[in-house]
């Protein structure tokens, strides 16, 4: 598939890079003992540390330090077990300390890789660069008052994770890929819960457009994206305003945008007379960070199986499509759902069931898998009842609906009801008896040929068990009636 | 290294420090003295010598993840000019 975009003039090729902030998962915040908990009430988590009080001293969460490792590892990273916190110096009214403590020339990640799968089944690996520690700022509210901002520090001091791929995403579907994989690794990993909305995952998206086999065109950069679809469209606008501007003999200039999303357009945010000059230094607060091998390996045992291991095993293991594989491992909560219900029991099946029946029945209602009123248990059970020839699957269906519905378990259902599988060859044959007896026209023009006619007498015979019997006992001792 | 007027200008203006324009060349040539002093160091052959993070040969000591502070807002915001339903109110910042 070629990613390249056609112009006036010709085909370009788009170069992305993304930088993701992710939330680091913790009680406490990075260099302080407050709370890192979303939704409490203004300047509530702030500790005198968080506010930049003279004489105040950082002192390193371990959790966090922790929950780094532990994502350079998801993404098979190298660890550096020496690190140095910085300081980036900027002014803001939510920076109380005037800098950001973060980590500059020595992360404690170092290069990796993500694998991303597109729609049509291609996968690329995105190259990561660095994994660094840093602070997240606090909030400011511009809407609160004409001429004034109202400043929220709760988020100030908050660990994050900034993650910064190669410039190796070409369209906004790998972006779009990549963000989604990002985030699911983290969530396996339980070192960032991914909530975008919350702002617990946002991302900084560079992109640049060249043509073909040419040296990278200037960049622009833009910041603060909070959904896969903003993502997507930040790029898609920047890529037309940069070639239309190319194309008409202009020149990009390397900056920082920001986007509109109630437009899916980008503007200039800074002006360039500041442009980012941080003047980074080793922040004399904090000693550099080392940790031992054995720190690392400790973590690395303790990692969980992750999204594209389960993939490969389901598809190797049970039989399952590269397709259903991917779409069940996405989120931990449906492999976790997925390998629960069918756990001994036909996985294919399983499978099938839960990406029709139950994320149908999901979407619909409007609810996650977490609140499904059918439990693994429940939906296994259902697909034994299938399996040993209890209901046939038209039943099932049924069956699950009510069971969605009532959250009752499928062999209640179906004993109340009386929709147990007629399997008796006796019944059946009455049955046959009596749709043939009404409808001896067909009968006749079947046996002259019409050979079509067949899907008539099943569906007949079906509709008159009420969809309860065998099919396939329908199917043959039809066959067999027919001849005679 | 040297500094000219014009860096002291700009670095005047990344620490938001108002240095008036005749004080520009004057400050440029305090720094640079005071550079050129440090520069001395350059004598010294440093090339077999680890840098140095830390005269004490203490590690970065480590805290438990355990929630042991916060829920101050008066003492926070004891100090601000101005402030309002628990936040800190300020010129308006936004662009």
């Amino acid at each position: 598939m070629s990613n390249l975009v056609a112009g006036q003039t010709g085909e370009w090729e788009v170069v992305i890079g993304m930088e993701v902030h992710a939330q680091v998962t913790s009680e406490a915040k990075l260099f302080s003992g407050s709370s890192t908990t979303f939704g409490a009430g203004p300047n509530e988590n702030v500790s005198l540390v968080d506010a930049a009080m003279p004489g105040m001293l950082p002192v390193i969460n371990e959790a966090c330090v922790r929950q780094a490792v532990k994502t350079g590892l998801g993404i098979k990273a190298e660890i550096n077990l020496y690190s140095v916190f910085d300081r980036k110096n900027y002014f803001y009214a939510d920076l109380p300390q005037g800098y950001q403590i973060s980590q500059f020339k020595h992360p404690i990640v170092g290069e990796g890789v993500l694998t991303i799968e597109l729609a049509d089944g291609t996968t690329h690996d995105i190259g990561i660069e660095r994994i660094h520690l840093e602070q997240d700022a606090g909030k400011s509210l511009h809407d609160q008052h004409p001429s004034k901002s109202y400043i929220d520090l709760n988020r100030s001091g908050v660990a994050l994770m900034e993650i910064v791929s190669r410039p190796d995403l070409r369209s906004s579907e790998q972006a779009g890929a990549y963000i989604k994989k990002l985030r699911s690794i983290l969530r396996y990993l339980g070192t960032c819960d991914g909530n975008m909305e919350e702002g617990s995952l946002r991302a900084d998206v560079n992109v640049s457009v060249r043509r073909p086999g040419q040296a990278l065109g200037t960049r622009t950069e833009t910041k603060n994206l909070n959904s896969v679809r903003f993502i997507m469209q930040a790029i898609d606008y920047e890529v037309e305003r940069q070639i239309e501007i190319l194309e008409n003999g202009g020149k990009i200039d390397q900056e920082t945008r920001l986007f509109d999303t109630s437009t899916g357009t980008t503007r200039q945010m800074r002006s360039k007379e500041d442009a980012h000059d941080y003047r980074y230094f080793p922040d004399p607060d904090l000693l550099p960070l080392q940790l031992t091998q054995d720190f690392v390996e400790e973590i690395k045992a303790e990692l969980p199986e992750l999204p594209d291991e389960i993939k490969a095993r389901m598809v190797s293991d049970y039989g399952l499509s590269s397709y259903d594989a991917s779409v069940l491992t996405e989120e931990r909560e449906t492999a976790g759902f997925y390998e629960a219900a069918s756990k001994g029991r036909d996985r294919k099946l399983v499978a099938n069931w839960m990406s029709s029946e139950l994320f149908g029945a999901l979407n619909k209602a409007g609810k996650s898998l977490a609140e499904s009123p059918v439990s693994p248990e429940g939906l296994g059970a259902l697909v034994d009842l299938i399996s040993d020839g209890t209901i046939s699957g038209r039943i099932a269906k049924d069956v699950f609906a009510e069971m969605f519905e009532t959250g009752r378990p499928a062999s209640d259902i179906i004993e109340e009801k009386g929709l147990k599988q007629v399997s008796d060859s006796g019944a059946i044959e009455a049955l046959i008896d009596q749709v043939l007896a009404e409808n001896q026209d067909k009968v006749a023009e079947y046996r002259g040929g019409k050979d079509k006619l067949f899907g008539f007498f099943v569906g007949q015979t079906m509709k008159l068990s009420g969809g309860q019997a065998n099919p396939g006992m329908v199917n043959q001792l039809l066959k067999d009636k027919l001849r005679g | 290294m040297s500094v000219d007027k014009d860096t002291v200008k700009k670095i005047a203006r990344l620490a938001r420090l108002d240095v008036p324009e005749e004080r520009q060349e004057q400050i440029a040539g305090e720094l640079n003295a005071i550079l050129s002093w440090i520069e001395e160091l350059g004598e010294v052959d440093t090339s077999a010598v680890e840098p140095l993070a830390s005269v004490t040969g203490h590690s970065l000591p480590l805290r438990t993840d355990k929630i042991t502070d916060g829920n101050k807002v008066d003492d926070i915001l004891a100090n601000a000019p101005e402030q309002a339903s628990g936040f800190f109110v300020v010129p308006k910042v936004v662009e």
